[in-house]
């Protein structure tokens, strides 16, 4: 593949020279506040052949290190320090140059596979595109061999039928096979590198298993090297070789994957590893037997329930929820599992009045919620309590925490100012956050802040019912286990019912007795929470469990056999 | 927790003001552009306020103790601008214009600020057959020329009267009409999009009621541009009422100064050799509109921390400065090119 390309390197390289060397790169960015030091003394090499993890929280400076391999860093930025590729340093050379660098030496796998696309092009076109910018002088590269070349890198990646395949829209292909595209033009110049920041972060976790089958193809047949950044620990003991731990700019620890999650040497990385939901372990419904707290009154009962959206003129409607049954008692938390698009967040969001169920029987505390008023239903609020996916949209930015906790109280209780104060007070200090902090702004809180304050707020009316709507996806995995602990014991506490929905099987099996898996609207498998994650009854559970990846090399490597086996690979 | 109170951003007051925290945050071009904006628009709020102290002779004042004035003479130390052919001092003219252009900015922005935005929340917020009637009728004033729009209105509005506040209201009343679909389409854009967002949503599953929906979560989201649309807008409203008076459509030189009413009468001269009575009037409004427009361009892209221009990390010139200048270079040009764009697309 590269005979077309001309020789362009300046010299010839001996085998065993790493693909990629950083030595102590400094990375700053000016901002309204000052300046941010977002990478401060990060050297690493990858060698070839090799895939290096770069994990790290948000804000640990992986993926601008990750842009500053490609020389992607914006104008805001000042960069010192050397990132060698094949003997050029990036950061120093000139932009024709780094031109030339970035596709034929080095590539980049975006997060987002749908927006790394440019919807009116073909995606053949668009692999093609970067063939024919690498073409040597003289040697102009036709459309119907850039054509050739770009099926060529689709048959590579597993794209079924490439020939025809090339000529479609990106909307036309599905999340995967997007994805797919992008390795695929990352590809197309054979590059010694490919750099892929959260390849999989935006795909559901059956797809995301295949996507990492493909890297792990690419290194064996090809000897790509990877540098993946991540923030998903099961992604890393799926996929790397050696791990680089950063926090906060810097390098914690560097070892191969399988030291490093057996015998963590630093602090932080032990912490981050604790913190890592692990399927089967820690589940809320250990031992049970039987189905939990039915001693109870039935809080929510769903029989047959359809919810469909209308759809366009002269086009049937859109069924989001098909046929659903399934009931919530007093003091029971219930888990939804699903796939984005499964219809889960639907459930949730009709049982708090946001969006109308269209048929079959939905009782929300006794209240038909198909003949949903907004008067009638307005008593039943208080009974219910939401947390947000996001905490920090689900907060009117120009209220305070206290203003925003206070909410509920004031629209049903009318409590004077001085109570109010009082029972926010409580409220921030049942979920653990000092009193004062009513007095901030929701962006003066860190996002695991945010979700208890926002916690704090669905509790404020002491609610029968919660329905938390994927309350810790948006948050970093040692953030997300201390919202969970913290989640766990005050249900223990006041023993309100819960709804939690969550695409993350590890989390669900953590906190619900009862759970339900949805598959595109219809609910193919309900049971006790630890029955369901150990034995499986419906395919569908079995592949979406086979899929998950768990922080453990060794047993990522034997699951991985084993889904390979069910697939019937 | 005791002395505790919802309230009291940290900030000072003064430095959270539109303006002043805008040109805190500003560097190099984009400052030079607000505060060449901010002077301009300073020395025009000045002459309104000091016009009655510093204009030798009133708007309508046509002789002293020393007998009528001449017409159309040229600028001497009595007429240091010289004067109209009917008589009028330019100077004094000039300056006495700038308040009637206040006079209209503030009336016409100030009613159409409150109905765009009140109708704005509403048709966004409540949706179905009352946003689909305002959308209509918003849509088919665009549909009009304005500068037509704004003639029929005064018509309708003042049939030809030409008082002080009669001339005035009639120009805001044109004016607003025009600008009224401007903030009602902004307002009900932002006001859909905030309906999503999940604070909303938290709102309604509270049980809030609509009208504390609207008051207390989304009106102050839904604003936070009306800032620059008040300065472009306000530019927008000289050019519309010196276009009314340029075409008759004015107030009478008896009832108050205006400067495209001196425009009109001032077209004559032009051929004539006598550049005084035109070149004076047209400065002042192209001055006036020109500060108000820096200032609101410069908040616009101020606004847009992808447009804002910033000084460099670490605080020293680097080894790339001269590359670095550049780019800050080119960040304010582009700026600017889309600071237009947003505008036209404002205006569309």
């Amino acid at each position: 593949m590269t005979t077309n390309i001309g020789n362009i390197s300046d010299q010839p390289l001996p085998t065993d020279q790493p693909v990629l060397d950083i030595e102590r790169l400094k990375v700053t960015f000016a901002t309204d506040s000052g300046d941010v030091y977002a990478v401060k003394d990060v050297s690493l090499e990858v060698k070839a052949g090799e895939v290096l993890a770069i994990v790290g929280e948000s804000g640990s400076g992986k993926t601008v290190t990750a842009k500053t391999i490609l020389g992607l860093l914006p104008e805001t930025a000042i960069s010192s320090g050397a990132v060698l590729i094949k003997g050029n340093n990036v950061i120093s050379v000139s932009r024709s140059k780094l031109r030339k660098i970035r596709g034929r030496d080095v590539a980049m796998v975006f997060q987002e596979p749908s927006t790394a696309l440019n919807p009116v092009f073909t995606v053949g076109w668009q692999i093609a595109e970067g063939i024919r910018a690498h073409a040597a002088d003289g040697h102009r590269i036709s459309a119907r061999e850039a054509k050739k070349r770009a099926t060529e890198a689709l048959r590579k990646v597993g794209i079924p039928e490439p020939e025809v395949r090339v000529n479609y829209y990106p909307h036309q292909l599905s999340g995967g096979q997007k994805q797919r595209v992008v390795i695929a033009a990352a590809l197309a110049l054979n590059p010694g590198l490919i750099v892929a920041d959260e390849p999989t972060t935006a795909l559901d976790v059956t797809v995301q298993a295949e996507i990492l089958q493909l890297l792990r193809d690419l290194r064996d047949k090809y000897g790509t090297s990877i540098v993946l950044i991540t923030h998903n620990m099961g992604v890393v003991a799926d996929l790397a070789d050696r791990v680089v731990v950063m926090y906060q700019g810097d390098v914690v620890e560097e070892a191969p994957a399988k030291a490093l999650f057996a015998e963590p040497k630093q602090d932080y990385t032990k912490n981050l590893l604790a913190a890592v939901p692990h399927l089967g372990r820690n589940s809320a419904s250990e031992g049970a037997k039987e189905r939990l707290h039915q001693g109870g009154k039935v809080l929510v009962e769903a029989k047959n329930l359809t919810i469909e959206y209308p759809g366009r003129l002269g086009r049937p409607g859109f069924k989001a929820v098909d046929n659903v049954s399934f009931t919530l008692s007093e003091n029971e938390v219930f888990g939804l599992v699903g796939e984005s698009g499964s219809g889960k967040s639907t459930i949730g969001r009709a049982i708090a009045g946001l969006n109308r169920a269209t048929g079959g029987s939905l009782k929300v505390l006794g209240y038909e919620m198909l003949d949903f008023k907004e008067h009638t239903f307005k008593p039943l609020r208080k009974d219910i309590g939401f947390v947000f996916q996001d905490p920090a949209a689900s907060f009117n930015p120009h209220l305070t925490i206290g203003e925003c906790v206070a909410e509920p109280l004031l629209i049903h209780t009318h409590p004077s100012p001085a109570q109010a104060r009082l029972r926010v007070a409580q409220l921030l200090e049942s979920v653990q956050l000092p009193a004062s902090y009513a007095e901030r702004f929701p962006h003066e809180l860190s996002g695991g802040q945010r979700q208890r304050a926002s916690l704090a707020r669905s509790l404020a009316l002491n609610p029968r019912l919660l329905i938390a709507d994927e309350p810790t996806s948006a948050l970093d995995v040692s953030v997300q286990a201390k919202v969970l602990e913290l989640f766990k014991d005050i249900q223990e506490e006041f023993g309100f019912a819960v709804l939690f929905i969550s695409h993350d099987l590890a989390v669900v099996d953590m906190l619900s007795h009862w759970v339900g898996v949805l598959f595109k609207g219809n609910l193919v498998e309900q049971g006790i929470g630890s029955q369901i994650m150990g034995n499986p009854q419906h395919d569908y559970t079995r592949r979406l469990i086979a899929s998950l990846p768990v922080p453990d090399p060794d047993e990522q490597a034997r699951r991985r056999e084993e889904h390979r086996a069910l697939l019937g690979i | 927790m005791s002395t505790a109170t919802f309230s009291g951003p940290k900030k000072s007051f003064l430095s959270g003001l539109p303006v002043i925290s805008h040109l805190n945050k500003s560097v190099g071009l984009q400052r030079g552009m607000l505060i060449t904006g901010l002077v301009l628009t300073g020395f025009f709020l000045l002459c309104t306020i000091l016009a009655p102290f510093i204009a030798p002779y009133g708007y309508s004042q046509l002789s002293d103790q020393s007998g009528s004035f001449p017409a159309q003479q040229a600028p001497s130390s009595k007429h240091l601008l010289g004067t109209t052919v009917g008589g009028y001092d330019v100077l004094s003219r000039v300056l006495w214009g700038s308040q009637t252009a206040v006079t209209v900015i503030v009336v016409a922005v100030a009613m159409s600020i409150f109905l765009g935005v009140a109708l704005g929340l509403l048709s966004g917020y409540y949706g179905g057959w009352l946003d689909r009637v305002l959308v209509v009728i918003a849509d088919a004033i665009y549909a009009f020329p304005s500068l037509l729009l704004a003639i029929v209105m005064s018509i309708v509005i003042s049939h030809g009267q030409s008082s002080f506040w009669g001339g005035i209201l009639a120009c805001a009343f044109s004016i607003t009409v025009v600008f009224v679909p401007q903030y009602f389409r902004v307002i009900r854009a932002e006001t859909i999009r905030l309906k999503a967002e999940p604070f909303v949503e938290s709102a309604m599953v509270l049980g809030a009621s609509s009208m504390r929906i609207i008051g207390r979560h989304i009106f102050k989201n839904a604003t936070r541009t009306l800032p620059l649309m008040f300065t472009l807008n306000a530019s927008e409203s000289i050019l519309t009422l010196a276009g009314l008076g340029f075409l008759g459509f004015g107030i009478e030189p008896s009832s108050a100064a205006e400067w495209g009413f001196d425009l009109n009468k001032a077209m004559a001269d032009a051929s004539s050799g006598i550049w005084w009575t035109g070149v004076f009037p047209g400065i002042a409004i192209v001055l006036t509109v020109l500060g108000l427009t820096l200032v609101g361009e410069s908040i616009n892209d101020l606004n847009d921390p992808r447009l804002r221009g910033r000084k460099r990390a670490g605080g020293k010139p680097s080894r790339s400065a001269a590359a670095v200048g550049q780019g800050g270079n080119t960040g304010a040009g582009t700026g600017s090119a889309a600071g237009n764009g947003t505008r036209e697309a404002g205006n569309a």
